[in-house]
């Protein structure tokens, strides 16, 4: 683009050659791994191997079948965890959208005595990386009560291990993510909520009809960045989820590799998990990125 | 309505008294609609913290019918305490050296040597350091845990690097502009939106010893001159290969935030460096590293706070071992506080984590505040 008028330049084209020579060795380094996953997946144990030295590793040729897709099913409850992974993952981007935003929309556009000072805790708050809370949580979530429903009666549980909503509600209010709700909503000029407000608009109708049409792409951000983190979430599942019933992939992926020698079918499974979040990346590409940068810089 | 009427008639009393009711309206929905997040932030943060700080000084366990009592300090004395001592080699009647069958001198069993001195009461070995006749040993209550924190130092120092290197080679790759840019830089993405579970299982594979790919790769662009390595079944290889596969997961989130980095230079800068004759190494060093100094910092602060989070790939490939030589400050956290349900001991690993993470952020707000001025 600079040099439209220099590419005749003999220098320039055999650099450029140059350049594209170690983006394609880099992208091939980078993707070799997870199109091997996938291709593996389809292949029978012995033909993983022999295809291994080769580019055939790459490619689904030979004995391509579901099979490996089918034995994984049969030997695990991995339609369960895939609904489980599901359900944490939508419920806490949806409830996490909601209730970070209303937060920052608090904080950011209407005016209340110790406003500053929860700004400062919040902000203070985002230093402690979960790793250093998750043993005393761990603690905390095993005493604490929670109302169930069981064959049609309401019971009192006394703890939170073994349940979805321990993997749900502690992730859902978050630091970071009242943080970029919060500058976005900051930068919005005034002038629209005053308009509203002057119209007899009440705060929650300011927010409803009036931030959250302007906000987008801030709420686009969160949600990727939300629904990346709980997809992928290991740590806490493991310690508070000992049964099969609300366990979601990771762990479960986990448990498969360490109970099945079959390359097959791990890469089967490891596709399954994978193949989900690739898509929803693939499509969304051009936001994820924005996403991912701006997130990045702002953190 | 209500426009029409405070716009038609504002008596200035009653304008007042709206401007109050706005302002008390404003004060109980900011904390009507902040409350949940509020709520939530005390109660999964705060709580679980001041916990943490509170139960580092007991030997409170997940689940126990004995009552918790406090302990003091007694936890962070088992987590941190270190002490060594020397040991002379054996020698016969006649004051020679006894020698072993590989012409090793030959020392006291150090168990005994430690059960008879009591004020080495709870230590064991950490590690040894022999010269020719005599040895020191280094002791700690835990050296499990001296271990790890060493393990976690040596990962941080060397993905960072890695890591951050390779990020900044993608995006200015990328950021040349050429066609195709987007597929590329969508490719180095890619493992970014993997789970580490699965990228640690898929590269567990890769690693193996007699069938993985990098074995046969690193083998046959040196004509076989490279032995085959044991990397997850050598305690010498086992970090350096989660490095490797860490720092491949990781590069394309760095790639952005320094692209990012990289489109705020102006273009001035370089058409100016072009008038004065750089060419393009100069320009690179004298332009792009300078106005990449902050994004640079940024990166490598937030991987170092990461690298000091270093577990899923330690849980899933080498569940700490060999000999230790993979277990982090996390992964004993987890293994104490978790597995072995002693919340207490976990509390206390999680709180020094905490003031290492602390320690590293204050650096960096030092820093930029020194170069603020």
């Amino acid at each position: 683009m600079k040099n439209t008028s220099a590419m005749v330049d003999p220098t320039l084209i055999y650099k450029r050659l140059l350049t594209y020579a170690a983006l394609l060795l880099l992208a091939y380094i980078f993707l070799f791994p997870l199109i091997f996953m996938i291709m593996s997946s389809f292949k029978p144990e012995q033909q993983i191997f022999t295809d291994l030295f080769s580019l055939r590793a790459l490619l689904p040729v030979g004995d391509i079948s579901l099979k490996n897709y089918i034995s994984v099913f049969e030997k695990s409850a991995i339609e369960t965890m895939f609904v489980n992974s599901m359900f944490i993952t939508g419920a806490t981007v949806l409830l996490g959208l909601l209730v970070n935003s209303l937060a920052a929309f608090s904080l950011s556009r209407l005016r209340w005595k110790g406003q500053k000072f929860v700004l400062a805790s919040i902000i203070a708050l985002l230093i402690i990386p979960f790793e250093a809370i998750s043993v005393p949580l761990l603690m905390l979530v095993a005493h604490l009560p929670w109302i169930g429903w069981e064959n049609g009666q309401i019971i009192l549980e006394n703890s939170w291990l073994n349940s979805l909503h321990v993997q749900i509600l502690p992730m859902v209010a978050n630091t970071f993510s009242i943080f970029l709700f919060y500058q976005f909503f900051r930068d919005i000029p005034k002038d629209f909520d005053e308009a509203a407000a002057i119209d007899g608009a009440t705060p929650w109708q300011i927010y409803w009809k009036v931030i959250v049409p302007m906000s987008g792409p801030v709420f686009a951000t969160v949600a990727i960045l939300q629904f990346l983190n709980m997809w992928n979430q290991y740590l806490w599942p493991i310690m508070v989820v000992q049964g099969e019933s609300v366990r979601p992939l990771q762990p479960g992926i986990q448990q498969f590799f360490g109970t099945t020698t079959e390359w097959g079918e791990i890469m089967a499974y490891a596709s399954m998990v994978t193949i989900p979040v690739l898509v929803v990346f693939l499509l969304f590409q051009k936001k994820f990125v924005r996403s991912m940068a701006s997130a990045g810089v702002k953190g | 309505m209500m426009a029409d009427s405070a716009f038609i008639q504002p008596p200035p009393a009653t304008r007042v008294k709206k401007n109050d009711s706005l302002m008390r309206r404003q004060r109980f929905y900011g904390w009507l609609m902040g409350s949940p997040a509020f709520f939530g932030l005390i109660l999964f943060i705060f709580v679980p913290f001041v916990m943490a700080l509170i139960l580092s000084f007991t030997d409170q366990r997940l689940l126990s019918p004995n009552p918790t009592e406090g302990v003091g300090l007694r936890n962070y004395d088992r987590l941190l305490a270190v002490s060594w001592l020397t040991q002379d080699a054996q020698r016969d009647e006649q004051s020679k050296l006894v020698l072993d069958e590989k012409g090793e001198p030959q020392f006291e069993r150090l168990r005994k040597v430690l059960r008879q001195d009591p004020s080495y009461k709870g230590y064991s070995e950490l590690s040894a350091i022999t010269f020719s006749d005599s040895r020191v040993v280094l002791l700690a209550k835990d050296p499990i845990f001296i271990k790890s924190f060493i393990n976690t130092i040596k990962f941080a120092f060397l993905v960072i690097p890695l890591q951050c290197g390779a990020a900044l080679l993608l995006a200015l790759l990328v950021n040349m502009g050429l066609k195709g840019t987007n597929f590329f830089r969508t490719a180095y993405f890619a493992p970014v939106v993997t789970s580490m579970v699965v990228v640690s299982i898929v590269w567990t594979f890769l690693y193996h010893k007699d069938i993985g790919l990098i074995n046969e790769f690193l083998s046959s662009v040196s004509f076989g001159l490279i032995d085959k390595i044991n990397w997850l079944g050598d305690p010498a290889w086992s970090m350096p290969a989660i490095v490797i596969m860490s720092a491949w997961q990781g590069a394309g989130y760095q790639m952005l935030i320094f692209l990012a980095g990289l489109q705020n230079i102006s273009e001035d800068l370089y058409e100016a460096a072009s008038l004065d004759g750089a060419n393009s190494w100069q320009k690179f060093v004298n332009v792009t590293l300078p106005g990449l100094r902050n994004t640079t910092i940024f990166v490598i602060i937030s991987t170092t706070i990461a690298a000091f989070g270093l577990f899923t790939q330690v849980d899933v490939m080498t569940s700490g071992g060999p000999a230790d030589s993979t277990s982090t400050v996390m992964y004993h956290a987890v293994r104490k506080g978790f597995r072995e349900q002693d919340i207490g001991y976990g509390s206390t690993i999680s709180v020094v984590y905490f003031l290492v993470i602390l320690a590293i952020a204050m650096g960096q707000k030092y820093y930029f505040d020194k170069r603020e001025k």
